[in-house]
C-alpha cells in the first residue's frame, strides 16, 4: 500500500512554480534544521532511511499542508521522541513562555 | 518571510531543540553553524557544468562519465562522498532520439552533495506527480518544446541511486573552450528541464 509520498502520476495537484534566482533557505531555521539533522545521523541518535520512514508517516493533511523543511522538523521531532532522546513535552515549545 | 509568526514560532521551536540536545551532549556549540557554512560550500550547479564540459570536449570522459559516473568525475577532481552517505551517481545523455528528465517522486532525491540543494520545484508535490505522467506537457510549461519524434526518458531517483543529464552540446559551440562551455550548462539542463 502507498503512502502519501508516493505521488508518481497523482492527479490534482497546483502547478508548478518557478521561483527565479531562488536561495538555498528561505529562512534561516531551514538550514538549521538540515544542520541539526546532520548532526544526528553522525551521531547514529537515527539513519537516513528513518528519517525518509518518519516524514513518509506522516498524518497526511500534516504531509501535504507542511513545507519542505517543516515536514523534515516534524521528522526529527517524532524520532527523538521515539528514540527516546526528549519526551514530546519536552521538546514543545510554550508558546507564552519560550 | 522570516519576520510572519508562522516562521518565527517555527524558529523558536528549532532554536529550543537545539538547546536541548546541546544541553544532552547531542550536539555541540557552534556545530549548527559549521554545518551550515560547509553545506553552503559544498555543492553547486557549477560541480555539474563542470563534467559537461569535459564530457562534451573529451569523448573518452564522456563515454567514462556514461559507464561508471562514480569513477569518473574523480577525474575533474569531484566526488559523490560529501554527503551524508555516498551515492551512485548515473549520468544519462540525451540524444537527437532521446530526450532525459530526473525526478523524485517519493521525496527529494538529487545530488545534493556534488550540484547543492535542488530548486523549490523540483521538490513540489506538482512537479513529482505530473512529470511521470505528462512529461512532454510539464517541460513545454519549462519552455522546452521537443520535437514530436524525441522520445522522453524519466528517470525516478532514489535514496541510493541519483541521476544527471549530460544535455546535448549545443551547434556552434565548437570553438569555445572547456570553461565557456561549463557556462553555457544551467541547473535545469542537468535536470531535463532545459535543453542545456
Amino acid at each position: 500500500m502507498s503512502r502519501i509520498n508516493d505521488v508518481g502520476g497523482m492527479a490534482g495537484f497546483p502547478a508548478i512554480v518557478e521561483e527565479p534566482d531562488e536561495p538555498p533557505f528561505h529562512a534561516d531555521w531551514e538550514a538549521h534544521v538540515l544542520a541539526l539533522n546532520g548532526a544526528l545521523i553522525k551521531r547514529g541518535v537515527y539513519n537516513l532511511d528513518e528519517f525518509r520512514d518518519a516524514q513518509e508517516r506522516l498524518p497526511v493533511q500534516q504531509y501535504l499542508g507542511a513545507s519542505y523543511y517543516e515536514r523534515w522538523f516534524a521528522a526529527i521531532s517524532t524520532l527523538l521522541v521515539e528514540k527516546g532522546v526528549a519526551t514530546a513535552d519536552e521538546l514543545a515549545v510554550d508558546d507564552h513562555g519560550a | 518571510m522570516s519576520g510572519d509568526h508562522g516562521s518565527s514560532r517555527i524558529s523558536a521551536q528549532v532554536r529550543h531543540v537545539e538547546t536541548l540536545l546541546e544541553s544532552r551532549g547531542l550536539l555541540a556549540a557552534g556545530e549548527v553553524d559549521g554545518r551550515i557554512d560547509e553545506f553552503l560550500a559544498g555543492g553547486t550547479p557549477a560541480n555539474g557544468a563542470r563534467i559537461v564540459a569535459r564530457a562534451w570536449a573529451d569523448p573518452g570522459f564522456a563515454e567514462r562519465l556514461l559507464a561508471d559516473a562514480n569513477t569518473a568525475i574523480r577525474e575533474v577532481g569531484l566526488s559523490m562522498a560529501g554527503g551524508l552517505q555516498e551515492q551512485r551517481l548515473k549520468v544519462v545523455a540525451n540524444t537527437a532520439e532521446t530526450h532525459n528528465v530526473v525526478v523524485c517522486t517519493l521525496c527529494s532525491c538529487y545530488p545534493i552533495a556534488l550540484l547543492g540543494p535542488s530548486p523549490s520545484w523540483y521538490k513540489s508535490e506538482a512537479y513529482r506527480s505530473r512529470v511521470v505522467r505528462d512529461p512532454r506537457g510539464v517541460l513545454t510549461e519549462f519552455g522546452l518544446e521537443l520535437p514530436a519524434g524525441t522520445a522522453i526518458a524519466v528517470w525516478d531517483a532514489s535514496a541510493e541511486s541519483r541521476y544527471l543529464v549530460l544535455p546535448r552540446r549545443p551547434e556552434g559551440a565548437a570553438s569555445l573552450t572547456e570553461a565557456e562551455l561549463a557556462g553555457l550548462v544551467t541547473r535545469k539542463g542537468l535536470i531535463g528541464t532545459a535543453a542545456v
